[in-house]
């Protein structure tokens, strides 16, 4: 079973800033993290590598120090890792995002699963593991909490829904995006680590991935970033005080008013 | 400080603490009250290859040092010194073998232990503490076994340790060099466990008797010759203390940030009690103890490294005084915290019940002194 997982590597704080100039995040001088949805992702890979045997590719669309997010997946047991890193591919939006990872799976020669988390820490969309399916035309499942087995071209899935879950049957190939309650990440091994510090990290550029070059990058992407705001608290309850008994009146005075009463 | 660790020395130490702190911590407290073994952390440890490290890499290790050693039981230490203990005596138990043992033995034991298997270090009895050459245990050769009879007592990783070294009298007539050292298997016929103890501190710990009735081990067991055994006992403990000091740095280490953050939170008097200056003269002396319990662990242990033929002195210099400042900052972690210091919810009383097992065992703190001073008094022979 060959797996592909999809990676992205985050601002490893919690508080993202947003540059008010530009509309783009603000990356510089912030610890960068291998984002927390893609190790479940990475773990439930290479878990299916080792019941059923094939190969686990890592591959990441980011600037070239995201090689480190390639090498923490390497150090858990992933065998192979690609980075897709070009000037070319700057100011994606999700649609180009998961339009340059389609195009690299492709050169991969597809999978039999991908594998993506359910969001990114950043971003935040959750679109680019649907729209990866989209673009290689495979079925997919979102929010995979379970995979309860992988045989006869098949993953049966758990996925989560509101008030409990799915089973699902899937045909191979497809993709699917996980969430945290699939597995627990193991953590590194010595050897794992250095094997990974000295691992080769393939890297791609635009013009490997053919010559559709106006769908990658800013060029590629509709998505226009017009204004970003936190968005107002509007005050809506109100705290009703006082006695139990001025409570209750006040209460139901309210709910006659609205009308509910 | 910087101890100029190198970068795979880092990693050796990024991937402890990060153990400790997704695996151990969140237990500690349970482990502790239901004195559990950590069967699950041990594991977690064995594959992260951190039992790895202090194995030759020809039988499956990765060649390291006492540093590398010391760093990976500080930080899980840090967190709880129970825990580190069971992987510390692995260490202790396997020291004899990685000194003593000839190629079939080490073919033998030390790929399991790289892969994480458990040893155990068996020298003290009822009647044989800090006088170790008081042990009755005897081994009498037997046609192609020695035949092993005994109780030892208070041997820690008793009943999970696959492999124990094991001192035994060969010749009671030869007094001091009359001991011989064995490994045992577990499992092997007359081998079994007594009592498991009850402890004041590390009860993450196993601490058991083992008792040997009429047990035949192969004469290939045999360390080194018949009464080598407390040549044996004795280097091993050498090699085996900066790793109780190291034990002592964490612990400390752990009590002094735990201290720390409460005095930060703590509010009294209208602010948070680290303004008092009583209570940061407090911290400002556990400070200084733990970095300089830590440095004198760290030299004693790059002296090992280095290649020295000779560091009894060095290494008890670090068990005693990492010890020594393990109990004092344990305490005046408490002693900052307060009422919440003694209470159970908080992880400090536990430290100060921790810390004092490092002043005892692997020779008390007055067996080091006098090892201190009797290498004080034979240098000034030279
Ligand atoms: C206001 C705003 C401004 C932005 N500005 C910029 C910018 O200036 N420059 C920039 O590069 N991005 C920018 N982005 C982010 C960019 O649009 C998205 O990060 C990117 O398209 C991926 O979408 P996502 O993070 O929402 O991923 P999601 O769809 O939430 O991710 C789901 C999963 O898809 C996979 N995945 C996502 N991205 C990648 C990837 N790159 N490589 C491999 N796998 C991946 C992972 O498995 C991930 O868990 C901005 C986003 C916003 C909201
Ligand atoms: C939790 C725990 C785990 C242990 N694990 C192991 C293990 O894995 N393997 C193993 O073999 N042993 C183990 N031990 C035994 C430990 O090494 C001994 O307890 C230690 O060596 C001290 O011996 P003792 O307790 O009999 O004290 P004693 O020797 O009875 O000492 C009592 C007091 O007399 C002092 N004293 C004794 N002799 C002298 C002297 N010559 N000079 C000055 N003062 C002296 C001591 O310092 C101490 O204060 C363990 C003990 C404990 C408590």
């Amino acid at each position: 079973m060959n797996i592909v997982v999809l990676i992205k590597q985050v601002p490893g704080s919690t508080e993202i800033k947003v540059d008010p100039k530009t509309n783009t995040l603000i990356r510089d001088g912030v610890e960068a993290i291998v984002n927390p949805f893609d190790t479940y992702a990475v773990e439930e890979a290479v878990r299916l590598k080792e019941a059923n045997g094939g190969t686990v590719t890592v591959l990441t669309m980011g600037p070239p120090q995201a090689a480190e997010a390639l090498k923490q997946a390497l150090s858990v047991g992933a065998d192979r890792a690609i980075l897709v890193s070009d000037r070319a591919f700057a100011g994606a939006d999700t649609l180009a995002t998961s339009f340059t990872l389609a195009a690299a799976i492709r050169k991969i020669g597809g999978a039999d699963v991908v594998i993506a988390g359910k969001q990114t820490l950043d971003g935040d969309t959750g679109q680019v593991g649907p729209e990866v399916a989209m673009h290689l035309k495979l079925p997919f499942a979102t929010y995979v909490k379970k995979i309860e087995s992988a045989d006869g071209g098949k993953l049966r899935v758990e996925r989560l829904v509101e008030d409990g879950y799915e089973v699902l049957d899937i045909p191979t190939p497809c993709v699917i995006t996980v969430v945290k309650e699939i597995n627990d990440p193991r953590l590194p091994s010595l050897r794992g680590i250095m094997a990974a510090k000295k691992a080769e990290i393939v890297t791609w550029s635009a013009s490997d991935l053919g010559d559709d070059v106006k769908r990658f990058g800013l060029s590629g992407s509709p998505t226009q970033v017009v204004e970003t705001y936190v968005p107002e608290r509007v005050k809506t309850g109100e705290m009703i005080t006082g006695t139990v008994e001025q409570q209750v009146d006040r209460l139901v005075e309210k709910l006659k008013e609205a009308g509910v009463l | 400080m910087d101890y100029q660790l190198t970068e795979e020395q880092q990693m050796i130490r990024d991937l402890a603490r990060a153990i400790a702190e997704d695996k151990v911590l969140p237990v500690r407290a349970e482990l502790d009250e239901k004195e559990e073994f950590p069967t699950q952390i041990m594991k977690v440890m064995g594959d992260s290859d951190l039992f790895r490290v202090f194995v030759p890499e020809e039988y499956d290790g990765m060649g390291g040092g006492v540093l590398d050693e010391c760093l990976i039981i500080e930080e899980i230490s840090r967190v709880c010194g129970g825990v580190a203990l069971s992987y510390a005596a692995t260490l202790l138990g396997t020291i004899p073998v990685l000194l003593f043992g000839n190629e079939e033995q080490k073919k033998d034991v030390l790929p399991k232990i790289a892969a994480g298997a458990l040893a155990a270090f068996a020298l003290t009895e009822a009647s044989a503490g800090s006088d170790a050459s008081n042990i009755q245990t005897t081994a009498v050769k037997d046609g192609d076994d020695y035949v092993i009879n005994g109780t030892k007592q208070w041997i820690t990783n008793g009943g999970n340790a696959l492999f124990y070294t094991v001192i035994a009298m060969t010749d009671k007539d030869k007094g001091s060099r009359g001991a011989s050292a064995f490994i045992v298997e577990a499992d092997t016929p007359g081998f079994t466990y007594g009592k498991k103890e009850k402890k004041m501190g590390i009860r993450a710990s196993s601490t058991t008797e083992l008792i040997f009735d009429n047990c035949r081990v192969p004469v290939k067991n045999l360390l080194s010759k018949e009464g080598m055994g407390f040549i044996i006992a004795l280097k091993t403990l050498d090699l085996s203390r900066p790793g109780v000091a190291a034990q002592a740095v964490g612990i400390a280490q752990g009590a002094l940030e735990e201290a720390l953050k409460f005095a930060k939170e703590r509010q009294q008097g209208g602010q948070p009690v680290i303004q008092y200056q009583a209570v940061q003269h407090m911290l400002a002396d556990m400070a200084m103890q733990v970095e300089a319990a830590r440095a004198l662990t760290y030299a004693a242990a790059r002296t090992i490294d280095a290649g020295a033929k000779t560091y009894s002195k060095e290494a008890s210099m670090a068990k005693c005084f990492a010890s020594d400042v393990a109990m004092r900052v344990a305490t005046d972690a408490v002693q900052v915290m307060g009422g919440h210091g003694y209470m159970r919810e908080y992880p400090v009383e536990k430290m100060m019940r921790d810390a004092k097992i490092t002043q005892i065992y692997e020779g008390t703190n007055q067996i080091q002194r006098n090892v201190i001073a009797a290498n004080l008094i034979k240098e000034t022979l030279r």
